[in-house]
């Protein structure tokens, strides 16, 4: 009833506009054509004047409304090393766009103000001026070397792989609909190889087991956790369709392609109580994490480093969240020690193993006996 | 302004067939053409006819009709974005299938469809509307008109570039249909999702359409393309060389350049995703296991898909933009009453802009996994767009300085556009800075960006055509208290729809998120923003609807035009007869002494390109 109500009363508005465009014109007939430019342009132009004054306000205040929401300020400061230098170009270029935007504003609807049709007014024959046309084609290319030169000096620093020497922990992650499956090394530090061939249902990622770089590692089925100020490099990999991997807080995004590995590398500079203790500063985070539970606890308090998809990969897109956690070095050797081989707890003996029936040195040692397995004694 | 100059205006209508009497180019037109065998019928006159005019405005109608069902699809996800609890089981009889009512009675939209919604809503406004609707209706118009052409250089081809279209369009419509949907994996049609039926619903029978719909579009855009290049080559009239054109035959003929040199690799492009789909090619997929079956696809590369569609898709924005900053152009400088500030820096421009629009393609790219090294220069040729995009939004502001301004609807969108090209074009610079995109890069920062610089400038520049060269099509104006409401309107409801989305994606929220991003903790406190947004895109609809009936009322209603120059302009479509019939001038076609933008010289409120060169006179064009 409301809807119909509401249609009709747009119908209504609508019919009264047409009406009242058609006297409208019926008068500017009677006056003639000279008058009814005079009183259009007169108002239009205090229009653009009215519209180039709350234009300008609304974006200022929106903005000001909004700070804690740009890029770099406030609770919006990246949590990695590289980014940084992210938040600093955003920086520069919004001061730059920033001017030219309100100065080209200005100008643009002043002048359409100031030189509104008027009777008497002769507008100029000014065809062009080479003097002004080499300046605003000159100044535009310098700002834009700058922004290029600082832009490509931030890029190729993010975009550098790791170097083999240097000390840096990888995992992989690989995106399928509509979740991530995150790999750990495990305590050899290697991921081990995959063929996508090889995947079953319990062999999500196609590891392929006859590569001891695979008995350790670590399929995460709960929370990630990384270390803080650790170099973190992350092969990203897709198994059905493109997905992309997404840390919004560490400035980290590359696409998951199916067949071709890509990567990432970063260094979290923030641990997340850190990062929670950044965003108590602000009042919006001191609001309810869940709203219908007032009591409970704070927004800044439930605070994680979500891993979002950034890539359209079918109607589940929306809800590839992970929770990635960032801790001391300590706390995360702790976590680290806890996980368990994913081979050793869901493939071994099952029919996905190549070693069935083979016995190695990362068995655990049989409760029934204790004498030496033939693989510990060859080591011997 | 019919009256304004009325004497002037006869005494210029009387110069006008004496000039074109003794200089004119005589084609003798009327000998060939006795009795217009082609316009015999009702059928051969306004369906299949191969005039130029009909066929404008059918590419414009047939653009009207797309853009509502574009925006209509637009304002159903942004219920679901804005108003994610509301109950949308109204929409049913409408949607059937695609809104589940749950056991409560909530309509809920299906998340399926709303991809698919997205979906189409991009392919249909980027093709459809902002490059048929827009290119095809003003090229069509103008060329032969501007450049003093009886049709196109090939009417028959002309008139099959719309039927393709047409047929394009069924082909789409019907997709929205299928059972299983139409295409749902975003514009861009990324292979695997779009090569995988397995992988999405609407990658089966929506996807196969998709492709068959934009095909069929290619060929019709090359038609076009063929015919306009030709034509503006070929048949200009005596004396109207190349610097004596008005900005919009420049802004149309380097569009179409740039259409037929890019189109056919999206064809290409689109073709081999067909192969990947129904023949069992790997061109574009690799180690596939989708649904836990493991596909036997081995070697091809996502990649390359992108490549090629980048190599059309950016060039495409262009085709965007472009017609409607020769609009735009055209229309500042006549309503100033002033010549369009730096002619040829503005013909330059556009050059530079066209020649950059095929070495930026990868910027869309720069996190799809290419190497990062190739994304150098892909940043430096991208900012370096900036400079040419510059000097055009200093040129039209110049133009406006000293001028005598007529605020009309038509100049008003004209400054609409300008503001929105500057806002939208800043925030390129953004992410056009690989390292920033890293951040920005598929979040609504780069919805707000590519909306309101291609987006809504592009409407504004054809709002701004349609508002001016009405009386040229129809016979009639359209009325200016309605055309007033209707920019002022559009120019505060479409900044309040993008503008906040600055905001969302500066804070990272990505773009085609069925809840907005409300299973984020980070993503999820803009509720109140994205009902703003819903609020402000249903008022902007309803004046886009305030437009439509402005427009077909005007058609048959509106206040006739009763001179043939009613905008006192200086180019050439002012010289044909108010309504002009097949051949557009009834005699002679006028010769061009001059270039098309000579407004307030030497005392003359303008001077148009019929009338020779006085003694002693420079032609600014050269």
């Amino acid at each position: 009833m409301t809807a119909l109500l509401i249609i009709l009363c747009v119908i209504l508005v609508g019919i009264v506009l047409v009406q009242i465009a058609r006297i409208v014109e019926l008068i500017s007939q009677i006056k003639g054509e000279r008058e009814v430019m005079r009183e259009s342009s007169w108002w239009n132009a205090h229009l653009s004047l009215v519209f180039l004054v709350v234009f300008l306000a609304g974006v200022f205040l929106s903005s000001y409304y909004y700070r804690n929401e740009l890029l770099g300020y406030g609770p919006h400061k990246a949590a990695s090393a590289h980014g940084s230098d992210i938040d600093s170009m955003f920086n520069v270029t919004l001061f730059f766009t920033g001017l030219v935007f309100i100065i080209t504003h200005i100008a643009l609807f002043w002048f359409a103000y100031k030189y509104r049709w008027r009777e008497d007014r002769k507008a100029s024959f000014i065809a062009h001026d080479t003097r002004l046309e080499v300046i605003w084609t000159a100044v535009p290319a310098v700002v834009m070397t700058l922004l290029v030169v600082r832009g490509l000096d931030a890029w190729n620093t993010i975009m550098a792989d790791v170097d083999p020497n240097e000390d840096y922990f990888e995992i992989e992650a690989v995106g399928q609909q509509f979740n991530w499956i995150i790999r750990y090394p495990g305590p050899d530090g290697k991921l081990g190889s995959r063929d996508f061939r090889l995947t079953t249902a319990l062999n999500q990622v196609g590891q392929d087991f006859r590569d001891p770089k695979n008995w350790d590692d670590i399929i995460v089925a709960q929370e990630c956790y990384l270390p803080v100020n650790k170099k973190i490099r992350v092969r990203i990999i897709a198994k059905d369709v493109l997905h992309n991997f997404y840390l919004p807080q560490f400035r980290v995004k590359m696409d998951a392609v199916p067949g071709m590995p890509t990567y990432f590398v970063f260094t979290p500079t923030k641990t997340t109580a850190e990062y929670r203790n950044e965003l108590r500063k602000y009042p919006e985070y001191h609001k309810p994490y869940d709203p219908a539970d007032p009591q409970g606890p704070k927004r800044w308090e439930k605070f994680e480093y979500e891993l979002a998809c950034a890539e359209l990969c079918g109607k589940g897109h929306y809800s590839m969240r992970r929770i990635f956690r960032v801790v001391p070095q300590e706390e995360f050797d702790a976590w680290y020690r806890q996980q368990e081989s994913y081979y050793l707890t869901q493939i071994r003996g099952k029919e996905e193993d190549p070693n069935k029936g083979k016995v190695l040195d990362i068995d655990p040692p049989a409760k029934d006996t204790l004498s030496p397995t033939p693989a510990t004694l060859s080591k011997i | 302004m019919a009256e304004v100059t009325k004497v002037a205006v006869e005494s210029l209508d009387t110069l006008e067939e004496k000039l074109t009497q003794e200089l004119g180019y005589d084609d003798h037109f009327h000998e060939h053409h006795h009795g217009d065998k082609y316009q015999s019928n009702f059928l051969t006159t306004y369906i299949f006819s191969t005039d130029h005019k009909i066929i404008g405005r059918q590419f414009l109608i047939t653009g009207i009709f797309w853009a509502l069902m574009g925006a209509l699809m637009s304002l159903v996800f942004r219920l679901q974005l804005g108003f994610p609890e509301a109950d949308l089981a109204w929409l049913k009889p409408i949607l059937g299938k695609w809104i589940q009512v749950n056991d409560a009675g909530i309509g809920k939209l299906d998340p399926e469809f709303y991809y698919a919604l997205v979906t189409i809503h991009g392919t249909v406004l980027v093709f459809f509307v902002l490059t048929a609707g827009l290119s095809g209706t003003f090229s069509n118009i103008l060329i032969p008109l501007q450049v003093g052409a009886r049709d196109m250089a090939s009417p028959l081809l002309n008139s099959f570039s719309y039927w393709f279209f047409f047929l394009a369009s069924v082909v789409m419509f019907l997709s929205l249909f299928l059972s299983t949907g139409p295409f749902s994996g975003g514009w861009t049609a990324y292979p695997p999702l779009s090569a995988l039926p397995q992988a999405s619903e609407g990658s089966g029978a929506g996807m196969t359409m998709w492709i068959v719909a934009m095909a069929l579009f290619i060929v019709s855009a090359l038609l076009g393309g063929i015919n306009y290049i030709t034509t503006v080559l070929n048949l200009r009239t005596k004396g109207m060389n190349l610097w004596r054109m008005p900005l919009t035959i420049w802004a149309f003929f380097i569009t179409a350049i740039i259409g037929v040199l890019s189109f056919p690799v999206l064809l290409s492009g689109v073709l081999l995703l067909m192969f990947d789909r129904s023949m069992g090619t790997s061109f574009y997929l690799s180690e596939i296991v989708v649904g836990g079956q493991i596909l036997d696809r081995i070697g091809g590369s996502p990649i390359l898909y992108q490549h090629l569609f980048w190599f059309l898709g950016h060039p495409e924005v262009y085709i965007i933009i472009l017609p409607a900053m020769g609009i735009v152009s055209e229309v500042l400088s006549v309503h100033a009453r002033k010549p369009i500030f730096g002619y040829r820096a503005m013909v330059l421009s556009m050059l530079a802009i066209a020649f950059l629009s095929f070495i930026v393609w990868a910027h869309h790219m720069f996190m799809a996994g290419v190497n990062p090294f190739i994304s150098n220069f892909f940043v430096v040729f991208t900012l370096i767009i900036a400079v040419p995009s510059a000097v055009k939004v200093f040129n039209w502001i110049s133009t406006v300085y000293g001028s005598n301004f007529r605020f009309n609807s038509a100049s008003l969108f004209a400054l609409g556009f300008v503001s929105l090209f500057i806002s939208g074009g800043l925030t390129g610079i953004f992410l056009g800075n690989s390292a920033i995109d890293v951040q920005l890069h598929d979040t609504y920062f780069v919805v707000a960006h590519f909306h309101i610089v291609m987006g809504v400038a592009a409407f504004f520049g054809m709002f701004a055509g349609i508002y001016h060269w009405f009386p040229k099509m129809f016979g009639r104006f359209m009325n200016e208290t309605l055309g007033k409401i209707h920019f002022w309107g559009t120019m505060i409801g479409a900044y309040a729809v993008f503008w906040p989305m600055h905001y969302t994606g500066m804070a990272g929220v990505p773009r085609r998120y069925y809840d907005g991003g409300a299973s984020f903790d980070a993503f999820r406190h803009f509720t109140e923003l994205n009902q703003f947004i819903t609020v402000a895109a249903i008022i902007v609809f309803f004046l886009q609807v305030i437009f439509v009936v402005n427009f077909f009322y005007s058609i048959f209603n509106g206040r006739k035009v009763t001179t043939k120059n009613p905008w006192g302009a200086n180019t050439l479509e002012w010289t044909t007869p108010i309504n002009p019939g097949h051949g557009n001038w009834p005699g002679k076609i006028p010769a061009v002494h001059r270039w098309p933008y000579d407004y307030s010289k030497n005392g003359e409120e303008f001077v148009p390109q019929y009338v020779p060169l006085r003694a002693g006179e420079h032609d600014h064009g050269h």
